[in-house]
């Protein structure tokens, strides 16, 4: 099934990060990434997993500036979390997205999750459930490229491309030109409180 | 009995209503105007239909056996509000009416309701197994006077048995009614065979099967010149056969039901077994074969089929549903809807096909009787523009399995008379 | 999507949902040691079988606890069902313990549909495992899988369905389940075991009917070989088993007929020699094996579509 696309920009929204920006952004946790895991050290290599539908994208695009900083290919992939979320019941039924592994897994790696908006925290809370039952990784550390806050669990990110206070009603559309039309990220005033990253 | 003057009545629907006097079981009067006797019940019909009381070949009564579906008193009760004076109960009870003391017990159950003129059914063979003629003449002469013999729901399916009934009941002035479905085409049958049974994945009900019968049935009955009745004919191919044996004479009668004569296969898709009946609902070209041979005379009368079935009987899966539908009180609307208001019956036909004929087939002197003088007051009174919705729990029958649930037809039968005595008036029975 | 009954009906989005569902736990699911996803912790799916099928119950039953829903077995034998209790006060029973879903073997056609009209207002799903000769939703679900699998997208594919396909409700839900999905099917078998009323399919231009397989082999993209009951073999629908087989059994020489890419296909149990020859049962363009396999993912697919997602009504029940 096709990713939704994110619509062009509406009236009612404002651009918090531009397609530069995106990029900037990305590079930076990029570097933050290899200097907090050691990347090119003696120490193994991380593995970034993605989360569906833009995590995935993301995940691709930190692994490649990675390499190309450090000259040390990162694993990559996606972790769909739909079978394992708690509010699969509230809504009607979503399709699943793709898992892709990279070949050596993750046992005992360093798994950094990749999202695009961190929120409630009950996308990474699926996320951490999936993993367990794929395998045993020495740590997790969780990327995101905003934070918009509201969290309703006790989870925090280590690399955080923009922290961006919101109100509850607000939605933070990230726009990636792999699945969307260009880069970018909007603040949108949603209508619909269940919109956005939850 | 008190009189009865029923004001401004059209006889069999037509010319300029009159004034009927009702007096001492018969017709007294007919008369442009009449001043209502003392102490006479005074009908205002207000320009309604007056037709003989109808007469149905084709009943499930019920009892003895299964008294929680049917009994002869809610049966009769739904005889009479369906502008029925007499009807015709199906030998297929439990214990089977094979016998003179069965048939009897039925005839005096139906006297002592009172509300219509219950004519029991002889079983054609014991048991109904259709292995050994049951005692006919023993039943023909009993105080049940049994006219007319079927092993209905079971086809007298051996050649050599149905010769013999045959030729037997020319002795009795009786008539084999037969069930028309070869056994051996129709093992497991559940829907009538064609495309709608194929892809529901219901075993097919060929119209062979009927027809095979009905062509052997009307040659062994010219063979041995007897008078054959087929019972609910249901498919084109069965009007074609009996067209061919009533033209070369043979004495044959047909009956319609109702349901055959509105509702098809079509239905099937719900699953729902009330739909489900015995021959199944056939395709459009089925009924309307049917309507044209009904108006054509070529099958004879509308009989009911009124097979009432406890809800545990029917609300199961199709498969293991008793075949059957109510029947009784819808039977003039149907026939309006689907003959009436078309133009293919007048009054004056219906009056044959749901009176005259069933009652000339039946053997009954007193019903089915012209509209005249002298003549017996046994009468339905039929408002042709009243239109009804129709809910089984409503239904006089203890059961309510009627496939029209819900349905609003045309056609109200507002009184019915028993030789003189009002049995039902405006929808209440006395 | 409250039930799932038959495949007649079942539109192309919903069914390619369904089927790239199944696609996407397959997958998860592959080389893990541990299958078993939280999806419907807390679920409750009844498994209601009048007819002995144990492939098919356990593949539901699997289906069920890999997504760790509570999975309870009611067979005719050894409760209220054998003792005459009707199939109505029996579901109505179910429903009322708690039951989100019950899962359906019957030999009435039209049983699941009626499970589900005495269900219609209670929040439990029923999910057809076989009524009668009526269709087989899940069947013809996991075998559009495996072909999807070895063939891609079935747009104008060719399925050859042979045997008895009067009496068989999993020809009767592929016929609607390919052809929605755009392919098209012949069905096979002498003609007292092929429903030749069905105008309206025929008239379709997407079904039909031959009584020549060997004609019909070379342009097959795959061949689907169905179950003769062995109860067929006594009424007079063929003269003999052997006969039965040498026209319309799929034996070595008759396999190599098809093209190299064409897939064998048969829903189990096989009568083998008969139906179909060891040889080629067990070769390598045979699918009989991924069948069973994929049958699982599917039905997981079906329960997750059910019991994962708000209910049609919109209540959280």
């Amino acid at each position: 099934m096709a990713p939704r696309t994110r619509g062009a920009t509406g009236p009612a929204e404002r651009e918090l990060l531009s397609a530069g920006d995106v990029a900037r952004t990305v590079a930076r946790i990029a570097h933050q990434i290899i200097e907090k895991t050691a990347v090119g050290s003696s120490e193994p290599t991380p593995v970034l997993l993605g989360i569906p539908t833009r995590g995935a994208p993301l995940a691709a695009r930190l692994a490649e500036r990675i390499t190309e900083f450090s000259g040390t290919q990162v694993p990559y992939g996606s972790i769909d979390v739909t079978l394992y979320r708690d509010d699969l019941r509230r809504r009607p039924p979503r399709p699943l997205e793709l898992t892709q592994l990279p070949e050596g897994g993750i046992e005992d790696r360093i798994v950094i999750l990749v999202d695009d908006v961190l929120f409630s925290g009950r996308t990474i809370r699926s996320a951490l459930d999936a993993l367990r039952d794929i395998g045993r990784p020495r740590a997790v550390q969780l990327a995101v490229l905003v934070d918009r806050g509201h969290r309703e669990l006790p989870i925090r990110a280590d690399y955080v491309g923009k922290n961006v206070p919101t109100s509850r009603r607000e939605e933070v559309a990230v726009l990636l030109s792999e699945v969307d039309d260009r880069d970018a990220v909007l603040l949108r005033a949603a209508a619909d409180e269940s919109g956005g990253e939850r | 009995m008190t009189d009865v003057l029923i004001s401004g009545a059209k006889l069999y629907g037509e010319g300029d209503p009159v004034d009927v006097l009702l007096s001492g079981g018969v017709i007294a009067a007919i008369e442009p105007r009449i001043t209502p006797p003392d102490g006479a019940e005074v009908i205002e019909a207000d320009g309604q239909v007056l037709l003989p009381g109808f007469v149905d070949l084709h009943t499930h009564l019920r009892e003895p056996g299964r008294e929680d579906a049917e009994t002869v008193a809610t049966g009769s009760e739904a005889a009479a509000l369906g502008g029925y004076t007499a009807v015709f109960a199906m030998a297929n009870t439990d214990p089977v009416a094979d016998n003179a003391v069965v048939v009897e017990h039925v005839r005096r159950a139906g006297e002592a309701v009172g509300l219509v003129d219950v004519h029991p059914v002889g079983a054609v063979t014991v048991g109904l197994k259709g292995e050994q003629l049951a005692e006919l003449g023993t039943m023909a002469n009993s105080r049940a006077q049994v006219r007319m013999f079927s092993d209905d729901g079971h086809c007298v399916h051996d050649p050599l048995i149905m010769r013999r009934a045959l030729e037997y009941t020319r002795a009795l002035d009786a008539v084999v009614a037969q069930h028309a479905e070869e056994p051996r085409l129709t093992v497991g049958a559940q829907a009538h065979e064609g495309e709608l049974a194929a892809r529901l994945g219901l075993a097919g009900w060929p119209a062979a099967a009927e027809e095979a019968i009905v062509a052997r049935d009307c040659i062994l009955a010219r063979h041995v010149d007897a008078k054959l009745h087929v019972c609910h004919v249901s498919t084109k191919g069965t009007v074609d056969v009996l067209r061919w044996a009533k033209e070369r004479g043979t004495q044959v009668s047909a009956e319609v039901t109702p349901h055959h004569l509105m509702l098809t296969d079509e239905r099937l898709t719900s699953y729902d077994p009330v739909n489900k009946v015995n021959p199944p609902l056939r395709t459009d070209a089925d009924t309307e074969a049917l309507r044209a041979a009904l108006a054509e005379g070529v099958v004879d009368c509308v009989a009911t089929d009124h097979a009432p079935h406890a809800p545990q009987d029917k609300d199961v899966e199709w498969q293991a549903a008793r075949p059957g539908m109510l029947g009784l009180q819808t039977a003039l609307s149907v026939v309006v809807a689907t003959m009436v208001r078309p133009g293919l019956l007048t009054w004056r036909d219906v009056a044959r096909v749901m009176s005259e004929r069933p009652a000339e087939i039946g053997r009954l002197a007193d019903h089915g009787r012209p509209l005249e003088v002298g003549e017996p007051a046994t009468l339905a009174l039929v408002d042709p523009d009243r239109e009804w919705t129709v809910r089984g729990e409503e239904l006089a029958s203890i059961a309510a399995n009627t496939p029209y649930e819900g349905m609003t037809l045309p056609g109200t039968v507002t009184a019915t008379m028993l030789r003189g005595r009002i049995t039902q008036l405006d929808g209440k029975v006395r | 999507m409250k039930h799932l009954l038959s495949t007649e009906g079942l539109d192309r989005d919903t069914a390619t949902a369904l089927l790239d569902t199944a696609d996407e736990l397959k997958r998860t699911l592959l080389g893990r040691e541990v299958r078993k996803l939280p999806t419907l912790r807390g679920r409750t799916v009844i498994t209601m079988f009048y007819e002995n099928s144990t492939r098919t119950r356990v593949s539901f039953e699997l289906a069920g606890k890999w997504m760790s829903a509570d999975v309870v077995n009611v067979s005719a034998g050894g409760s209220s069902v054998g003792k005459g209790e009707s199939l109505r006060d029996t579901v109505l029973t179910l429903s009322a313990a708690g039951a989100d879903c019950v899962i359906v073997r019957h030999p009435a056609s039209g049983a699941a549909q009626r499970l589900a009209a005495w269900l219609a207002d209670t929040p439990t799903s029923v999910v057809n495992a076989g009524d009668g000769m009526h269709e087989h939703p899940t069947q013809a679900l996991l075998d559009a899988a495996t072909l999807r699998e070895r063939l891609g997208p079935l747009e104008g594919r060719r399925v050859v369905i042979v045997g008895d396909v009067l009496h068989s409700r999993v020809a009767r839900s592929n016929v609607h389940l390919l052809t929605t999905l755009g392919a098209e099917v012949v069905l096979v078998g002498p003609p007292t075991l092929v429903p030749t009323a069905l105008t309206s399919w025929l008239e379709s231009n997407r079904v039909r009917v031959s009584f020549d397989l060997d004609a019909e082999l070379p342009t097959a993209d795959a061949v689907m070989m169905l179950r003769v009951q062995a109860e067929r073999m006594h009424g007079a629908f063929f003269p003999s088993a052997r006969e039965y087989s040498i026209s319309y059994g799929l034996n070595a020489a008759r396999a190599a007929l098809l093209p190299e890419h064409a897939v064998v296909m048969h829903p189990g149990p096989m009568l083998r020699g008969m139906e179909i020859a060891d040889s080629v049962a067990d070769a390598a363009n045979s699918a009989i094996v991924e069948q069973v396999r994929n049958g699982v993912h599917v039905r997981m697919a079906v329960l997750y579509h059910l019991l994962a997602a708000q209910s049609p009504a919109g209540e959280v029940a």
